[in-house]
């Protein structure tokens, strides 16, 4: 039987505000285990939560920037249940009215591009964290992390394979980086992602029973776990099996998925509207005053790239890939006279590489686009030849300064005159008399050599162009 | 000068007068509480030590003549209120070893006002009772009638200002919690429109109904404290901002012309005949003074008890849950793993009655029960505060009995729940539309304890209110009465 897979996402992207999202304890990730928990963090008796409007702010431009409905009105409630890292006993989230509902994010794979469908994205309070290791068999709380704002975005199940799933959770962490609500660092879980799967007999229209796959703390999990997990599934039903509506954890050593607790042992929440908050209301003022403020968005960006500027869509992908290597782009092009074509080569070649072997993002870039510009303006007015231009970045990387000072003093200035090239090659054929018979015998394949051997003796200065001007007239005799 | 009996605007006087000085009028209520407290049970802790500490500093202050309204002023507060470096129980064995390591709000306003902490007041768990029986550190006694309960929740602060332990004290008011004590121990006590005191510090019981108020002997004497307690705190987002207002300033101004509403429902049945004839003489008095009695009606407050015994215990449940022995409070001795070391913390660290309000409030939240119950309950709470809307349109207060009897016995209502949830009957449904209510003494009922009347005002109209209370007072010597503390359960 063909199998068609179905796949949902839910995300959690923490929120890149400075303090907390009902209280002023810092975010700051790293700190020492509990100094960054206040009394409201560790919920002692009679404290009581207030909404940080920065969190509302970024939730809001995640509205704006996927074309979804704001809530002129969402509901802050109470979701019950006991754990040690929860100190109130219950999570503040929302659940029936969500502040932002509906929108839309658009994919590309290889079969194409695809919209996906959001279903909502509510804002809700992190839990702390529970380590259960060096303390002797006890169990460790550390409540830093609790109440850090986090925005859950769900999606709808609209994705049909990983490779679109794995898309998709892409194209929202550029998003939410791009708009600059979240970090995206998934190694400090400031990007996570649950994956709902299940299985359907191609052409059946009702959804299979799903899995919910948690710990997928990278895309590289993320796509093998939910690889595991179908096949799990398929095995399981054509082997006369029933897939169980359940929660599976992803174990990255085994890659395989385990289950971790199933709709049975389900809690009841019991949510309930949060009577220390009252609803949030969010004006059309306070929506067109973040809109006024939101950044040119990367789809937008790419289209614009293809059509003002002649890339191709592929160039335009990885230019708008990051906001850091966009806006790296930008900077670059009018100092190169904005010569899209040479910049784009250069960012996506040489600086990606270099950026990629420091493990950098353009934002730390040892090379500045001034002074990539001042390498790449010398390069387009023939001062310096490509290759040459490779070996200086490289030492710009290392040494840093600029262009024109090293082009100066290591002698690099490229040999453009026409009479110096003219007594080189004068030389050459001098010395070579047979070669210079070879070629005006018609064996072309000689000219290559006077190529070579010129370029030696200019050390590697002459002008390719004009060297070959001068050899071609030279040897024509 | 008789400390013990002057109004708190003469004692202030007095004060910065330097006629007394802070540490003699805190020695003579801390030696008063040492005497007596012994049979009353009103205060969980006293700090002899401390609170003439901060007496030496008001009097440093009163000195160089920077004395405020309450400066100087021994006030006791309920020990809902966390106060730094002092026990902090709320009444429970689960808090009965908290030390509050910050202020509520309440607190830093009489801080920065330089009163001084005279104690903390005995409560019902948690606030969670009408008869102060519920309290981990035993029943608090009426001062009139040593074998009557004194109301509850805030019993201990009710019963320390009969008694004249204290010039005044803090309380809060969730269901009845300041009126019906205050009725039934003979004195005045206000509980303020929802969102003027600020909760940041008041141990939540139910969030949507707490709200923190005073008692004291008379309507002025609550004006005076009401002018530091209410305030705007950025800390509580339902705390309501507003320019502050002097709660004295109605006070001397004659009644002529006042509407006061008697809603049909509060006159009708289940009321005893000692209190219905203590509040008639009332109403007569009220006539005297030139008001008119208008009748209005509240069809919905018949459901307002079961309406705030789904809604208060459902936030209870929440709000009770941090208490998991976790970060602080009780913690089982012993225990197995996680799930049992949060059983035993929690059945050995609250009380039958908050647990009776835990389950109910887990239940009526439950997959579902919920639009059953809290959204029904939810619905019903919209149309008691319309009743009130309605009302208000043909009146200026209402008024009616804070409770319908006088105060009962000691362990008389323990073993039915219902008819104990049934004394806060008609203090109920003021929390639930989040209105202003205050109840003064209004004379004595049989076996001679004492009778409160209810006043219900309109959002924000605590100053009216007590305006209204203290021209009765002004006409009446009801709120001087002070019990002589010899009928005992002893000697009966």
């Amino acid at each position: 039987m063909n199998w068609e897979v179905v796949i949902g996402l839910e995300t959690h992207a923490q929120l890149a505000t400075h303090s907390k999202i009902f209280s002023g304890s810092s975010t700051a990730f790293g700190a020492a285990p509990n100094v960054q928990a206040n009394a409201v963090d560790l919920a002692l008796p009679g404290v009581l939560p207030v909404l940080n409007r920065a969190a509302v702010t970024c939730a809001i431009r995640f509205g704006l920037a996927t074309g979804a409905h704001i809530a002129e009105s969402s509901v802050f409630a109470r979701k019950n249940y006991f754990y040690p890292d929860l100190p109130k006993g219950y999570q503040i989230s929302q659940y029936e009215i969500p502040v932002v509902s509906g929108g839309v994010l658009t994919i590309r794979t290889e079969s194409g591009e695809k919209t996906i469908r959001l279903t909502r994205a509510h804002l809700e309070e992190d839990a702390g964290k529970s380590l259960h290791e060096d303390f002797h068999g006890l169990s460790g709380i550390d409540l830093n992390r609790a109440g850090t704002p986090l925005l859950e975005i769900v999606s709808e199940p609209d994705m049909r394979s990983p490779a679109e799933a794995v898309a998709y959770a892409r194209m929202l962490h550029r998003l939410v980086t791009w708009i600059g609500i979240c970090d995206g660092n998934m190694q400090e879980g400031s990007f996570r992602c649950d994956a709902n799967v299940s299985i359907r007999p191609q052409g059946q229209e009702a959804f299979g029973t799903r899995c919910e796959i948690k710990n997928l703390n990278s895309f590289r999990f993320l796509e093998k776990a939910m690889h595991y997990e179908i096949q799990r599934q398929i095995e399981l039903v054509e082997s006369g099996g029933v897939v169980i509506q359940e929660t599976r954890l992803y174990d990255p050593e085994r890659d395989e998925t385990r289950p971790m607790r199933s709709k049975e042992d389900a809690q009841d929440y019991r949510y309930f509207p949060d009577p220390d908050l009252l609803p949030l209301h969010i004006t059309a003022d306070w929506v067109e005053q973040v809109r006024a403020q939101m950044p040119e968005l990367p789809e937008a960006m790419q289209q614009r790239f293809v059509n003002d500027l002649g890339l191709s869509a592929y160039d335009a992908g990885v230019l708008t890939g990051s906001r850091a290597t966009a806006q790296y782009f930008l900077q670059l092009l009018p100092l190169v006279e904005d010569d899209a074509k040479l910049c784009a080569n250069w960012v996506t070649g040489e600086l990606s590489a270099a950026l990629h072997r420091d493990g950098v993002t353009e934002e730390s870039s040892r090379i500045s686009p001034q002074q990539l510009g001042g390498l790449l303006k010398r390069v387009k007015d023939g001062t310096i030849s490509s290759k040459m231009a490779k070996e200086l970045f490289e030492a710009l990387w290392t040494d840093g300064g600029d262009a024109d000072t090293l082009i100066e003093s290591r002698g690099l200035r490229q040999i453009s005159d026409a009479g110096a090239l003219e007594d080189i090659v004068g030389a050459l054929m001098a010395e070579h008399p047979a070669q210079v018979a070879e070629y005006r015998a018609g064996k072309e394949k000689v000219f290559g050599f006077f190529v070579g051997r010129a370029m030696k003796a200019s050390g590697g200065r002459a002008n390719p162009e004009q060297l070959n001007a001068v050899l071609k007239r030279k040897l024509a005799g | 000068m008789d400390l013990l009996n002057t109004s708190l605007r003469q004692l202030a006087a007095a004060l910065r007068e330097r006629r007394i000085s802070s540490r003699e009028l805190a020695s003579a209520y801390l030696d008063r509480i040492d005497g007596l407290d012994s049979r009353l049970n009103a205060f969980i802790t006293v700090d002899p030590e401390r609170t003439l500490k901060q007496a030496d500093l008001a009097d440093e202050r009163l000195s160089q003549g920077r004395g405020e309204a309450l400066t100087g002023i021994p006030i006791a507060h309920k020990d809902i209120f966390c106060t730094q470096g002092w026990l902090t129980t709320c009444g429970s064995k689960m808090l009965s070893n908290f030390v509050a390591p910050y202020d509520a709000h309440v607190i830093e306003k009489f801080a920065a006002a330089g009163a001084l902490i005279l104690g903390k007041t005995n409560m019902d768990e948690f606030a969670m009772g009408s008869s102060n029986e519920t309290s981990f550190y035993g029943p608090v006694k009426n001062p009139w009638d040593l074998r009557k309960v004194p109301g509850g929740s805030s019993g201990g602060s009710a019963a320390a200002v009969a008694a004249r332990l204290a010039p005044a004290a803090t309380a809060t008011d969730t269901g009845g919690s300041i009126r019906q004590p205050a009725a039934l121990c003979g004195v005045s006590g206000i509980k303020p429109t929802y969102g003027l005191v600020s909760r940041y510090g008041m141990i939540a019981y139910a969030s949507s109904l707490d709200q923190g108020g005073v008692i004291a002997p008379g309507a002025e004497d609550l004006a005076l404290v009401l002018n530091t307690m209410v305030g705007f705190d950025a800390r509580d987002a339902t705390s309501i901002g507003r320019p502050a207002e002097d709660y004295t300033a109605l006070l001397g101004q004659p009644l002529r012309g006042l509407r006061i509403g008697l809603p049909r429902e509060y006159f009708s049945t289940g009321v005893s005949a000692d209190v219905s004839r203590a509040i008639e003489e009332s109403l007569a008095e009220y006539k005297r003074l030139g008001a008119v009695l208008v009748e209005v009606t509240l069809p919905h407050s018949a459901l307002s008890v079961p309406v705030y015994y789904v809604l208060a215990p459902a936030e209870a449940s929440s709000n009770l849950a941090r208490y998991d022995g976790v970060r602080y409070g009780w913690r089982a001795a012993r225990y197995g793993d996680l799930t049992d070391m949060y059983e035993r913390t929690r059945a050995e660290g609250f009380g039958p009655e908050v647990k009776r309000r835990i389950l109910t409030g887990t239940y009526v939240l439950s997959r579902g029960y919920y639009d059953a119950y809290y959204l029904q309950a939810q619905r019903v709470r919209r149309l008691i505060s319309n009743d009130f809307k309605e009302a208000f349109a043909r009146c200026d207060v209402i008024m009616g009995p804070a409770s319908p009897t006088v105060a009962f016995n000691l362990g008389e209502k323990t073993s039915d729940p219902v008819q104990m949830y049934l004394s806060d009957i008609f203090t109920i449904s003021v929390n639930l539309a989040g209105l202003p209510g205050l109840s003064i003494p209004a004379g004595f009922g049989s076996g001679g304890l004492p009778v409160g009347l209810q006043l219900i005002g309109n959002h924000f109209n605590e100053g009216r209110l007590l305006q209204v209370a203290h021209q009765y007072q002004q006409a009446t010597d009801w709120h001087r009465r002070v019990p002589s503390l010899d009928r005992t359960g002893e000697t009966a």
